[in-house]
């Protein structure tokens, strides 16, 4: 049933230091897919309570004195900030030292011909015009694509527009506002990086739906392991 | 025009204002400056001895609240004496002098001077069809501006106009009315925003270039820091509300009735930086918030083409629809969401139609 031509293609066949046979590879290394989940559960809640931070809560009843409820949610939203943003920085320091996978969201060959090959059949794919997926360990072109224009750079966004703000509540003496300060010599008003920071929350959630679409889909077509991120076992079950 | 080595004491006493009340002016001043209780006799000791700053006043395109605020100071000694100290050299709205001697009076300011006097700016200049929008003495306003910018020691730009263009640079600015900073580049220039800014930081900011000879420091965007380095938000006594989560729902509700939060009712306190929380207006009396009206973000960049002033999200005026940021990613993520389902859609019919295949092996 099997051929040589189905085999993953020879660039992304790299010898990594788990092999697990001719019917998969090891993909995403342990501190990649810990970062993983991390990430995914720090979105989860700065979507949450950043979206009620730009609505406001219904008013809570009783004095001032006893409710705190936007300043948890408040709390919430800067912890996981913070969580967000060492795992992001971890998460760079271990595409550094991590196997060829790890780098795939960060640097992305623009330049290549071949990429863009790849790229545009994976497009045909998407639409149905291509009977066969291309088969690859890693991420695929599109998606790298994807996650580098619409994951990396607008996490990326958000935390820099994150700290310059909460470099306003903590003072200009602060290291938030002494880092990301500049923010504001581009935006002299800081309600437009509230703005913007708010558009940034859409598109991480446009990224989301179609992030987790992709994921189910190429689970089921191409007879590829979703699981991959838990065990970070890439399977070709067929 | 003898005030080349008079101290600004010198003049208030000639206006009748008494030894006591002065020192009361210089008390208050040292208080609202947050400067230590040393600091009362020391601004007492320089207005007595220092010959005073000459501040020369212009005005461009503006309403000429700046100077009404500017007038209004709380303490009665700081209307008169900053009054009568800038009446003594240019300020074409309040002086007494009118026409040709108005501007003798200005040459003339301007020679005695020369290096030492504050150009202090009201309105901006508009630069299109060569500044012809705001004529002064026969002449564009931004050449009166840039001859004057050049003797000077520094500027102060008054006002929201001055600072960041305001009302008559909003889009699509027909004049070309520019911020202060975007003309005079050489000379520092010292931004006092607010529309108008509050008497007490005026007066105040003037006060503390007299004292010390030396101008105040100012933050990333050039305000002095004494007076902008915090938000409307950070001292606002609503605060607690904020943080409570008890907000303001309509004009005339229960919570609006409670003095809770304006937050939700557009207040832009958290995105203002000014010191109406703090210093209050018209003596301390009252701010917008205290009164039951959300901050308008007078101070601030941009604050007249933001769309509502009581929309917590900005609008934005993108390919000729107005929507806030969640309408438009509510949006996305409603036809991105609909994509996905149709891509879903066409794939599993894709794989049924296609069922029988897979059990062949492929190729």
């Amino acid at each position: 049933m099997r051929n040589e031509a189905r085999q993953p293609p020879a660039v992304d066949a790299v010898p990594t230091e788990r092999g697990i046979g001719d019917r998969g590879a090891y993909v995403y290394d342990a501190p990649v897919r810990l970062w993983h989940w991390v990430n995914a559960a720090a979105i989860l809640m700065l979507a949450s309570t950043g979206y009620l931070i730009g609505t406001g809560t219904p008013a809570m009843s009783g004095e001032a004195s006893g409710n705190f409820l936007f300043g948890y949610i408040r709390f919430a939203h800067f912890s996981a900030g913070y969580v967000l943003s060492v795992g992001f920085v971890l998460r760079i320091y271990s595409a550094l030292i991590g196997n060829r996978h790890a780098m795939q969201i960060f640097c992305v060959p623009l330049w290549r011909g071949c990429f863009w090959r790849e790229v545009h059949h994976e497009i045909r794919w998407y639409a149905f015009l291509a009977v066969e997926a291309d088969r690859h360990v890693g991420h695929n072109p599109l998606a790298r694509l994807a996650m580098f224009v619409m994951f990396t750079q607008t996490i990326t966004f958000m935390i820099v527009t994150g700290f310059a703000l909460y470099g306003q509540g903590a003072g200009s003496d602060s290291w938030q506002d002494r880092l990301f300060g500049w923010v504001f010599s581009i935006w002299p008003n800081s309600q437009d990086v509230h703005t913007w920071h708010h558009l940034g929350l859409w598109v991480i959630v446009v990224f989301m739906l179609v992030h987790i679409y992709a994921v189910i889909r190429e689970d089921i077509m191409s007879r590829r392991s979703i699981s991959s991120m838990i065990s970070g076992e890439r399977e070709f079950r067929d | 025009m003898s005030g080349a080595t008079e101290t600004l004491y010198n003049v208030i006493r000639r206006q009748g204002i008494t030894r006591r009340s002065f020192h009361k002016f210089c008390s208050l001043t040292a208080a609202s400056l947050g400067l230590g209780p040393l600091a009362a006799s020391t601004i007492a000791d320089a207005l007595e001895t220092k010959p005073r700053v000459p501040v020369i006043w212009l005005h461009g395109l503006e309403c000429t609240c700046c100077s009404e605020s500017f007038i209004r100071s709380a303490h009665p000694l700081i209307k008169d004496t900053l009054l009568s100290m800038i009446s003594l050299d240019y300020d074409d709205t309040i002086m007494a002098a009118a026409g040709e001697q108005a501007e003798a009076i200005l040459e003339e300011a301007r020679a005695e001077y020369k290096g030492r006097y504050v150009l202090a700016v009201e309105g901006n200049p508009p630069l299109k069809q060569a500044g012809m929008f705001c004529i002064d003495g026969g002449k564009p306003f931004v050449e009166k501006l840039r001859s004057m910018a050049e003797d000077s020691m520094a500027i102060i730009a008054w006002g929201t106009c001055a600072s960041w263009g305001c009302v008559q640079a909003a889009q699509p600015n027909p004049t070309g009315a520019a911020p202060i900073d975007q003309v005079i580049k050489n000379k520092p220039v010292i931004k006092v925003p607010g529309c108008p800014p509050i008497a007490e930081v005026m007066s105040g900011l003037v006060t503390f270039i007299t004292t010390f000879g030396k101008l105040p420091e100012l933050d990333r965007q050039g305000r002095p820091k004494m007076f902008y380095s915090e938000r409307i938000h950070d001292k606002c006594y609503r605060r607690s509300h904020f943080d409570a989560g008890q907000f303001v729902e309509e004009w005339d509700d229960e919570c609006a009735r409670k003095g809770y939060c304006l937050y939700k009712m557009g207040c832009k306190g958290p995105t203002t930086y000014n010191a109406c929380s703090a210093l209050r207006w018209n003596g301390g009396v009252s701010f917008p918030i205290q009164s039951g009206h959300g901050c308008l973000s007078c101070s601030e960049d941009g604050f007249w083409d933001k769309g509502s002033f009581y929309d917590r999200l900005t609008t934005i005026q993108q390919f000729g629809i107005e929507k806030n940021a969640d309408q438009i990613g509510m949006a996305a993520a409603g036809v991105v969401g609909l994509s996905v389902a149709a891509h879903a859609a066409v794939t599993a019919v894709k794989r049924l139609t296609k069922k029988p295949d897979r059990s062949a092996p492929p190729k």
